[in-house]
């Protein structure tokens, strides 16, 4: 029996090992690791360049671009961080969700339904100040996306319903309230008979951080929000008993419950706080890049915030840098699409192949075995 | 420890009993909510005939068309399901709430239905054609995380697999369909289709079965791999080479005497190889899950590998074989999208149906048929939207559009006595 239990412990371990990440330093795990994979993703994208018809010289044009994109001056950085922002805080409710045992693919819709509230709140609410209104038009976002994500998480709790089915069942069905709301007099800008809403007041709006350099920068207040945001996470998640709830929670909900903790309240808390966090995300988008709600106005960032979460194994800190990664290949993918004719779809391609090898150690061992020390066969 | 688990279980029973009974009285009300809302909306505002057309132009014997009167068709199951919602309450009632509540919804539908073409016409044949078509990547889809699930593989990678076996059919069926001819062309492109799906199952299967790879990310990655890809290249090279992605269409093969049935002809008996290859995936995958050896060692891996491993069953072996096999049925799957339907791929074109079979397949329960069972409700919400876009009704479009999605999240929590997933499920193998 004892056998088996300690067997079952193990499988328990290798399970969470890719998501989760370990307390302590591990030079291999948090540096060589990630540093190899963007690496290989990056040549492998340059095997698909070639195989498309792109010469050699694009391919470096292309890179180069993308790097430059990315970083290489301060308006290439403010597009990075202004990309960077609403992934991150989407991919710290995944995150979040993740470390409670629950797989929130709702991120999206989540998203969509915080940005519709507070682009409401943008527009229709009028003559209060920046202080007051800002803070109002985000909170709705917040409490807009709460709601749509404490749903799966109540009905979870109360039923026993997987939260990937309805998660999946409301994105859908925030994307087809979008369509409905943006045509409704509710939002629709007058004179347009296309899914547009009106444009969010100047004072709902997040100021822009770096416009005293140049007015064309974009950089908006919300990276400072998502930065709170993966400050506040790590403080609950790591230094508070609630925290601790829900990771535990996650690792082992029966002796969590032994315990005695309200597995169901865990549930409904850490799917509205998740939805919370996406719906923060779809209010930046609305307040701090687009001035107004359009559908897809969310680009997707909902689903890529789960790729993030997975790459950044679920930490607050590790979610910011893969949020960055994602945001500067972003934003520098879009430098490359106009410089070298390299459509940004490749991205994607580089997107997958980073997180594949972040999360196979084993693969990356095996592939690139002088970087790496010897005895760690034994404990991979 | 024997004692304490007997405590849980006797604790479980008793929370279980609890959740039951409480669901059934929600159940109840529910249907009494919903017979006031027939009554009151679609009993009360509809007037004239509700004509519902069965005949087509090749039935062997006509039919005549079904007219209905709206409105005492609506106060007849609004009294029906008020029966059905008030029998929740009476004693011993958990056992076929569910049932009911089924049945309920399905009334509730039909009502529906008149009182959106009360004083007009259109074809329910159509429709129900229609329906099954739309069922068919979703009911193959939920296939496959069942394959895939069942040896304790979660597949998120479905929309990716689908995605990849469109993509490459529509190219190599358009490459070859030039020097070949479009029946021979386009069924090298299904080989090529299959093919490239079993490749999926079997890098899924290598991240998730050797190298460890958490399985939610490695399908993660796979479905934004493929979507990658195939965008790239589609925007890089096919919006330029227009040749490479113009692949013939799989004509619909009419079945000798019982395509001619009236209704039931164009429901299953007019329709093109992927209806028919789909019907057989899903009774051979039965068959070979629940009734053979092999089955019941995938099952064994699923439920309990370190006791399928003590048995001399190879558990790597068996995974890789199912996932592969669960690839395989995905790039079919996926050569519906251009060579079943359209003939020419587009970026995205799945848009989401992967995800909609994952959903099949956990609202059916983890089951070939349960899973074909739930596509068909999303293939009928789907194509009832459509039809009713043409006939005009005062709901917007958008919330029949969300009526499937909303109707399966409430069938998901009302279903009593809750799904259960294989025991291993999700969790790598790692032999001592």
């Amino acid at each position: 029996m004892s056998e088996y239990i300690k067997q079952e412990t193990v499988t328990e371990q290798e399970t969470k090992l890719a998501r989760p990440s370990a307390a302590g330093f591990d030079v291999e795990q948090l540096v060589i690791v990630p540093v190899l994979s963007v690496v290989v993703a990056m040549l492998l994208g340059g095997v698909v360049m070639l195989l498309t018809g792109v010469d050699f010289t694009r391919i470096g044009q292309a890179y180069t671009a993308l790097f430059l994109g990315a970083f290489g001056s301060i308006s290439a950085i403010s597009e990075t961080l202004t990309a960077a922002a609403p992934v991150t805080l989407a991919a710290l409710g995944v995150a979040l969700g993740f470390r409670a045992g629950l797989f929130n693919i709702g991120a999206e819709g989540q998203m969509i339904v915080g940005g519709l509230a507070s682009v409401y709140v943008g527009f229709a609410v009028t003559g209060l100040p920046i202080f007051i209104h800002l803070p109002l038009a985000l909170l709705t976002g917040a409490v807009a996306g709460a709601l749509w994500g404490a749903l799966p998480g109540w009905l979870k709790a109360a039923t026993g319903a997987h939260e990937v089915i309805t998660t999946i069942m409301l994105n859908l069905v925030a994307m087809q309230l979008t369509t409905y709301l943006l045509r409704t007099p509710l939002m629709q800008r007058p004179g347009r008979t296309d899914a547009i809403s009106q444009n969010v007041l100047p004072t709902a709006q997040l100021p822009k951080l770096l416009d005293w350099i140049d007015p064309t920068l974009r950089l908006n207040a919300g990276i400072l929000v998502a930065l709170a945001m993966v400050g506040i996470l790590y403080w609950l998640l790591f230094r508070t008993t609630v925290g601790f709830e829900f990771r535990a929670a996650g690792l082992n909900p029966s002796a969590a419950r032994y315990a005695g903790m309200r597995s169901s309240l865990i549930t409904v808390v850490v799917m509205a706080l998740a939805g919370a966090l996406a719906g923060l995300a779809g209010a930046n988008q609305i307040l701090g890049v687009l001035g107004r709600a359009t559908i897809g106005f969310t680009a997707g960032a909902g689903f890529n915030g789960i790729a993030v979460a997975l790459l950044g194994r679920s930490h607050p800190v590790g979610v910011l840098l893969a949020g960055i990664l994602f945001g500067a290949l972003e934003a520098g993918g879009r430098q490359m699409q106009v410089a070298a004719g390299v459509r940004i779809d490749l991205i994607s391609i580089i997107q997958a192949l980073i997180i594949i090898f972040v999360a196979a150690p084993l693969l990356m061992r095996a592939a690139f075995p002088w970087a790496f020390r010897k005895n760690l066969k034994a404990r991979g | 420890m024997t004692m304490a688990a007997a405590a849980e279980k006797r604790a479980h029973d008793a929370n279980l009993d609890h959740l039951k009974r409480r669901q059934t009285l929600t159940v109840g009300w529910v249907l009494i909510a919903l017979a006031i809302v027939v009554a009151l909306v679609f009993g009360v505002e509809s007037g004239g005939n509700a004509t519902f057309r069965l005949a087509t132009r090749t039935d062997a014997f006509p039919m005549p068309n079904l007219a209905i009167p709206a409105a005492p068709y609506a106060y007849v199951i609004a009294v029906v399901l008020a029966f059905l919602g008030a029998r929740q309450f009476v004693r011993g009632a958990a056992k076929t709430s569910s049932l009911f509540f089924g049945i309920g919804l399905l009334l509730t539908v039909t009502a529906f239905l008149v009182w959106a073409t009360a004083g007009k016409e259109f074809s329910l044949t159509g429709m129900l054609q229609a329906t099954v078509i739309r069922a068919v990547p979703i009911a193959l889809g939920g296939l496959v995380g069942t394959l895939c699930e069942r040896v304790a593989v979660v597949n998120i990678g479905i929309e990716g697999m689908l995605l990849s076996g469109a993509f490459t059919g529509s190219i190599i069926a358009s490459v070859l369909t030039p020097l070949l001819g479009a029946a021979l062309g386009g069924t090298a492109g299904l080989i090529a289709a299959i093919a490239i799906g079993g490749l999926m199952g079997l890098l899924l299967g290598a991240l998730v079965i050797t190298f460890r790879v958490d399985q939610i990310i490695a399908g993660v990655a796979i479905n934004l791999f493929v979507l990658g890809l195939t965008s790239y290249v589609t925007s890089q090279v096919l919006t330029t080479h227009h040749e490479l992605n113009n692949a013939p269409i799989f004509p619909a093969w009419n079945i000798p005497f019982l395509s001619g049935i009236p209704v039931i002809g164009p429901m299953f008996f007019q329709q093109n190889l992927f209806v028919y290859g789909a019907a057989i995936l899903i009774a051979s995958s039965t068959y070979y899950l629940f009734h053979t050896r092999m089955g019941l060692r995938a099952r064994a891996v699923g439920e309990h590998p370190e006791a399928a491993d003590t048995l001399g069953i190879n558990v790597y072996r068996v995974r890789y074989i199912n996932v592969m096999i669960g690839g395989m049925v995905a790039g079919f799957a996926g050569a519906w999208f251009t060579l079943g339907s359209v003939g020419r791929f587009d970026m995205n074109m799945t848009n989401g149906r992967g995800f909609i079979g994952l959903a099949a397949m956990i609202f059916g329960r983890w089951h070939p048929v349960g899973a074909l069972a739930a596509a068909l409700v999303f293939g009928f919400a789907d194509a009832l939207q459509q039809k009713l876009a043409i006939v005009q009704t005062p709901i917007p479009s958008e919330f029949l559009a969300m009526a499937p999605y909303i109707a399966t999240i409430v069938l998901v929590a009302g279903i009593v006595g809750r799904a259960r997933a294989p025991a291993a499920d999700g969790k790598p193998y790692v032999k001592e």
